[in-house]
């Protein structure tokens, strides 16, 4: 099977400049059809993809492209592997970033492993595409941020966008790369909108960071739907005159910490802010990294912004008091300046 | 199908290269030049054989831990799997696979795996590439009489049935998983009989018949081929030698010695084919040349595995991504 380059009509040449406004699913959806237009190798797996799929999927490809799954997480990871092996470039849709417990031998004994085991003799160029739903009282089997854990298993690329246009060149990077690459979408950003550059080769490069507001007095970085308070925080802290300089990582691994040990040497203050739990968390490394690389630019202790290592609760009232909010932002941001 | 001449002086010939390359192994294991643990196929040569042979080369394979035998099975040549072995930077995985891991992609091997049931959703994987690829290439998967209550079995089993897929599950039934025998572990002691479950055909085969095995496997082989999907292949073997060289086992022996002696004895697959092939009017000078080519080829192989440099430490991380994504240097300080 030969990869397509056909690009599709009525669009504009790459390169332009042309935007549209769309929100990140949307994005998210395009940059699935996009991909899977341009390379016939590439196909869709997830339990009820063939309703949930965006973009009208099944109609689209045929069922040769977009396999509905049964409920055996494990095992139909494992196949998305075996087919990426021999010659397909799968996205597997894992439905809830909870569920890749139960993927997490395919990926990290397989997808992670092979490469390296075989001596370079095999590749696995394949996506996994895992949806983080905390927030939103499903208790604690519906609502974990595990990225962390798979931070720790060398032979991974891991992806955490923030808006619609990172979505869609980090996913179309992803499928294009020939290692296996997990995508963190956290369901609180679905719904944010943004422009999107309709060029069908825009790619966002895996493994560099964004810097989405510059600023002299404070680093902060934000992971995932960390990012919507931060940039309320970062609004609000301007308003009073300190200026935040925001960065998403975008690539959680490899992490682009030059980046950030750059802004660090410039401001003197870095804050980390995610929504995951604390110990092992993106927070933990980079202060870890700033610490041991960027020390004495550091003029105050770093601050850890993360939920507690307490489980997501059911009611409400308690959830909202796991993750870290607009005021604790701006509270962690004073203490240190 | 019937194994015609050719056929079977090659499967006698991989039969052996397994059985001697493994005696070797073993014994420079013992000498201390294979790091690790060895987990040899001896005594489960034609069950190995005997289904690799119903293959293309570009039949996609899975493997287990015992690893030694497929890529043999498969015709692989033996100089980079004995280099391997010996952690060599001219093995077959470059140092970085070993004894457990001898997965050899130029016959078509996509993996041979340690974790236990690890290959089967990746060779239906590979099935289900073949058939959205178009091709008529078909997928076999080794395992283990352990392997089979993993849920990975089940799992894919159902979706090889679901999706007809070009999947020939063939598992190797030497009745122990190390050493819990099938009647302490399998609720269902037939193998076989759990395809009826998944709605595939089930076929228990005498895994000490090379012949019987060919047969079995090419008729699953055709059907997958023609597009009619996945059979399940319970070849009941055994292994000779202890689960890895020099596994201690406390206690009351978990198989009784008469019964090693029996199969040792009596149902050794080499020797059983041996015989075949003489009643079939197989010279015994055809069958010495066969023979002295083989501990030929074995010695080449380990003289190449002594001969080859150790791997260049300051390579430690290569083969972790298909494009340089260097490991910062500061980790490594």
């Amino acid at each position: 099977m030969k990869e397509h380059s056909a690009v599709p009509a009525a669009v504009e040449k790459p390169g332009s400049e042309t935007h549209v406004q769309m929100s990140f699913l949307e994005a998210n959806a395009q940059a699935h059809i996009e991909e899977m237009e341009r390379d016939e190798r590439v196909i869709m797996m997830g339990e009820d993809i063939a309703v949930y799929g965006g973009g009208k999927v099944v109609e689209r490809f045929g069922p040769t492209r977009v396999w509905s799954m049964p409920i055996s997480e494990t095992s139909f990871t494992g196949v998305g592997i075996g087919a990426a092996i021999t010659g397909l470039r799968p996205i597997v849709d894992l439905s809830i970033a909870s569920f890749m417990y139960l993927a997490a031998d395919p990926i990290i004994n397989q997808a992670a492993k092979l490469r390296y085991m075989t001596g370079g003799q095999i590749r696995v160029p394949i996506v996994f595409r895992c949806c983080m739903f905390y927030g939103g009282a499903n208790a604690a089997q519906h609502s974990d941020r595990p990225y962390p854990v798979f931070m720790n298993v060398p032979g991974l690329k891991i992806l955490c966008p923030t808006n619609p246009a990172d979505v869609k060149g980090l996913l179309k990077s992803a499928v294009r790369d020939d290692n296996p690459v997990l995508i963190f979408e956290d369901t609180k950003l679905w719904a944010v909108k943004g422009p999107v550059p309709t060029d069908p080769d825009y790619l966002v490069p895996i493994g560099k960071a964004d810097i989405k507001r510059s600023g002299t007095d404070v680093t902060v970085v934000a992971i995932a739907g960390a990012m919507r308070p931060a940039l309320e925080a970062a609004k609000t802290l301007g308003t009073e005159g300190i200026s935040v300089e925001l960065i998403d990582p975008r690539t959680l691994k490899p992490l682009d910490t030059d980046t950030i040990i750059h802004s660090v040497a410039k401001t003197g203050h870095l804050v980390v802010v995610e929504n995951a739990h604390r110990l092992c968390s993106v927070a933990g490394e980079l202060a870890a990294i700033i610490a041991e690389e960027a020390f004495e630019h550091l003029r105050k202790p770093i601050q850890r912004l993360t939920a507690p290592d307490v489980h997501v609760p059911f009611s409400p009232v308690l959830e909202a008091q796991l993750y870290p909010s607009k005021d604790q932002i701006i509270a962690a941001v004073k203490k240190i300046l | 199908m019937k194994l015609t001449k050719d056929i079977a002086l090659e499967s006698y010939r991989r039969m052996l290269r397994i059985r001697e390359f493994e005696q070797e192994g073993t014994r420079l294991f013992k000498a201390g030049k294979i790091p690790g643990a060895f987990h040899a196929s001896i005594g489960q040569e034609a069950a190995i054989v005997g289904a690799c042979m119903a293959l293309r080369k570009d039949d996609g394979m899975t493997g287990t831990h015992r690893s030694h035998g497929h890529p043999i099975g498969k015709g692989a040549d033996l100089k980079a799997l004995m280099a391997e072995l010996m952690g060599k930077a001219t093995g077959i995985c470059k140092g970085r696979g070993g004894s457990m891991h001898l997965a050899d992609n130029s016959v078509g091997i996509i993996s041979e795996s340690a974790i236990v049931g690890g290959g089967i959703p990746l060779a239906t994987g590979c099935g289900l590439s073949a058939k959205v690829r178009c091709t008529d290439q078909v997928s076999l998967c080794f395992f283990g009489d352990g392997a089979v209550n993993q849920g990975t079995f089940h799992e894919s089993l159902n979706m090889a049935s679901l999706w007809t897929l070009p999947v020939i599950y063939v598992c190797e039934n030497n009745g122990y998983a190390i050493t819990t025998s099938i009647a302490r572990s399998h609720g269902q002691p037939s193998i076989a009989k759990r395809a009826e479950g998944y709605g595939m055909p089930g076929v228990v085969v005498d895994g000490q018949d090379v012949r019987a095995v060919y047969e079995v496997t090419s008729e699953a082989v055709a059907r997958a081929r023609r597009g009619e999907g996945p059979t399940l292949i319970e070849a009941k073997t055994y292994r000779f030698d202890e689960h890895n060289v020099g596994l201690f086992v406390p206690g009351t022996p978990y198989r009784p010695a008469e019964e090693v002696d029996h199969y040792k004895t009596h149902r050794d697959p080499l020797a059983l084919f041996r015989q075949v092939l003489s009643a079939e009017g197989l010279s015994e000078a055809e069958l010495r040349a066969i023979e002295g080519e083989v501990t030929r080829t074995v010695a080449e192989a380990i003289q190449f595995g002594e001969d080859s440099p150790l791997p260049d430490v300051a390579d430690l991380s290569d083969y972790m991504y298909s494009d340089p994504t260097p490991v910062p240097a500061k980790q490594f300080a």
